[in-house]
């Protein structure tokens, strides 16, 4: 296995609970020790509701909210601590892409000048116009857009837009947070086909954060599931998916609708309300929704079972394999 | 059969006489009934949804042969007649609950201002009305929640806070726009759940406007797939996900990645854009993989599928 481009261990992000950061008051935990690594081409999906800490963990990734805790190494090596400055070799060599890519343009810049404003700040010297146009292309973009405004794209321009900034420093990682939020499902796959290409040709690695789990299926190497800013579950994409082991991912699983009325679910959902970080329940923090819960789960928090190669499970009672499910009644594509 | 709550016929909306944003609709939801309407950003579909209520911008003309809403001409209403209608004929869930309350006032206060027609009740009468819309669409502690502001609550619970509102207007048609968007996949599949009783044990009509085809597959009758300011199919939800009759249907279908065999590697895409409403010939036949030379000089008829009943589409193929 090769190593790892980007790894963090137990890394935690927490806020000052209440409007005054009294001494006393115990902080929040937003995110509370994940560990995680990347190798380079791979797509790591992190997925999890509001308020799981998936965006967080994205963001401290790059110094963007400073973490409370842990280490986060580069190539092998930690970063010395936590300062901006520190952050500025990770962020030389990584991408985000924001959830609204509208709003994360500026309204007076043109699309062209944006594209090749990271370089600049990264010192990549100026960039010439072919190598913007190129970088349009590479993200699908037609070069005529790059002297119009940001309210002039729609919104899956917008998001190629994005994408040709992000690729502009050459990322060794992107992450993206809800890449497909708010398109049309005639335009998704084209988003995901982009980064599918962007990884073939300069094998990037892509931390994706999202709760569309159907799109999770087509690109995901590994499945990273957060619960109130713990892992619950990880491991290859292909497992989780087929065979769930901690029952909130199972829950995550058969809540997305299956676009087919053949195959309605008329059970009502079991699953209540995330609880507040504020008030975290006792012992395994998802006995309050899980529908397996047993004694043991209210008074003892499991810890990440890891014993199996690459699976990470956080569970007393793991689900067990299930039975070779009848012939999947899927679709395929009639092209 | 009972008389539709909302009856459109050859309905068109246009913006400032220069944008045909919706052409020729004819639409009727009938009691008990959840209608979907499918299409991509930019079809009309959300202008629809808008019209039915009277919640266009001055601006947009509406024009047609029949527009009736709970039995009321809406071609001919005047604003005060509209007003009225707004509410106990039709209701409108939006797509983030977020900015669908004032974040200034109480959630209390809120629900209660929308009660304003019934002068005879008193506070106590009302606020006993209101808990009891709030305990229906299950929200805990309902009495606790009428001090909480908007921003306490989270969206799931929200939304469901907007559903209980329009349940104190015991409307006869619910309008969704993109109700479950802005949701997470758990709270998406209880307010789902939540609609479909609504419809089985009050009987309200409801109108889902979507591009999501996993919620419409989920809980609606009968769907409507527009494109481009018209529709171009329309029949039983069975019928339109089993054997879709316009390449459009088809085309959004292929596209949708929860229907898709993992390993196939890269994903379908229709190219192109939904073009300018009110071109001559079918508008799909630009990004069509059938398209042919009928298609792209006149408009193609609208005409019943002889497999289902019901089951119309828009389409030179399946005429012949």
């Amino acid at each position: 296995m090769s190593p790892a481009l980007i790894e963090a261990r137990a890394l935690s992000v927490d806020v000052p609970a209440g409007r005054f950061a009294f001494a006393k008051a115990r902080p929040l935990a937003i995110l509370a020790g994940v560990s995680l690594a990347i190798r380079p081409g791979e797509i790591v999906c992190m997925v999890g509701e509001s308020g799981s800490g998936k965006t967080t963990f994205g963001r401290a990734l790059l110094g963007l909210v400073k973490p409370s805790g842990g280490e986060i190494l580069l190539d092998g090596t930690p970063l010395p601590d936590f300062s901006q400055r520190s952050f500025r070799t990770i962020r030389s060599q990584t991408s985000l892409l924001f959830q609204d890519p509208l709003s994360s343009f500026n309204p007076r810049q043109r699309i062209g000048a944006m594209i090749a404003e990271p370089r600049r700040i990264a010192g990549m010297g100026s960039a010439r116009l072919e190598d913007i146009a190129g970088l349009a292309q590479q993200a699908g973009l037609s070069d005529r857009f790059l002297s119009r405004f940001p309210h002039a794209l729609s919104g899956g321009q917008a998001r190629r837009a994005a994408v040709a900034r992000a690729l502009s420093v050459v990322p060794r990682l992107i992450v993206a947070d809800e890449p497909t939020a708010g398109l049309d499902v005639s335009i998704q796959g084209g988003v995901l086909n982009l980064f599918l290409d962007i990884r073939e040709r300069h094998d990037t690695a892509f931390l994706m954060i999202t709760h569309n789990l159907s799109v999770v299926r087509h690109i995901a190497d590994h499945i990273v599931i957060l619960y109130l800013g713990r892992m619950v579950e990880s491991g290859p994409a292909a497992e989780i998916l087929s065979a769930p082991k901690h029952p909130y991912t199972k829950a995550l699983l058969e809540a997305e609708p299956i676009p087919d009325p053949a195959r309605r679910r008329t059970a009502p959902p079991v699953l209540g309300e995330v609880p507040s970080i504020a008030a975290r329940p006792s012992g395994c923090e998802f006995h309050t929704r899980c529908p397996f819960v047993q004694p043991r789960c209210r008074s003892e928090a499991p810890g990440l079972d890891d014993s199996a190669e690459g699976r990470r499970v956080a569970c007393h009672f793991p689900l067990p394999e299930p039975r070779p499910a009848a012939a999947h009644s899927l679709r395929t594509v009639s092209n | 059969m009972t008389a539709p709550v909302l009856d459109l016929r050859g309905l068109s909306v246009n913006y400032g006489g220069v944008f045909p944003a919706v052409i020729g609709v004819d639409l009727a939801v009938r009691p008990g009934e959840i209608v979907g309407i499918i299409g991509e950003s930019g079809s009309g579909k959300s202008t629809l949804a808008h019209a039915a209520l009277g919640l266009l911008p001055k601006v947009a003309r509406v024009s047609g042969d029949r527009f009736m809403l709970a039995g009321n001409d809406m071609l001919t209403a005047d604003r005060k007649t509209l007003a009225s209608l707004r509410g106990p004929a039709a209701a409108m869930i939006f797509q983030n609950p977020m900015t669908a309350f004032s974040p200034v006032h109480t959630l209390g206060r809120q629900l209660r201002d929308l009660l304003w027609r019934d002068r005879h009740q008193t506070k106590a009468q009302k606020r006993e009305r209101i808990v009891k819309a709030l305990r229906d669409v299950g929200i805990p502690d309902p009495a606790g929640k009428l001090d909480a502001y908007p921003f306490q609550l989270s969206g799931g619970m929200l939304q469901r806070v907007a559903i209980a509102a329009t349940l104190l207007m015991r409307p006869s048609l619910l309008i969704a726009d993109e109700p479950t968007t802005a949701l997470d996949v758990t709270m998406e599949a209880q307010i789902l759940h939540l609609m479909r009783t609504l419809r089985d044990e009050a009987g309200v009509a409801i109108l889902v406007i979507s591009h999501h085809l996993g919620m419409i597959a989920e809980i609606c009758d009968r769907v409507a797939v527009m494109y481009a300011g018209r529709i171009i199919e329309e029949g039983p939800v069975e019928a339109i996900f089993r054997s879709p009759g316009h390449p459009y249907t088809q085309a959004l279908l292929d596209c949708e990645p929860a229907l898709i065999l993992p390993g196939i590697g890269r994903l379908p895409v229709i190219a192109g854009e939904v073009p300018r409403p009110g071109g001559r010939g079918c508008d799909f036949a630009g990004r069509c993989r059938h398209a042919e030379e009928r298609c792209r000089c006149g408009a193609a008829p609208w005409q019943a599928l002889r497999a289902d009943p019901g089951h119309h589409a828009r389409c030179h193929r399946s005429a012949s």
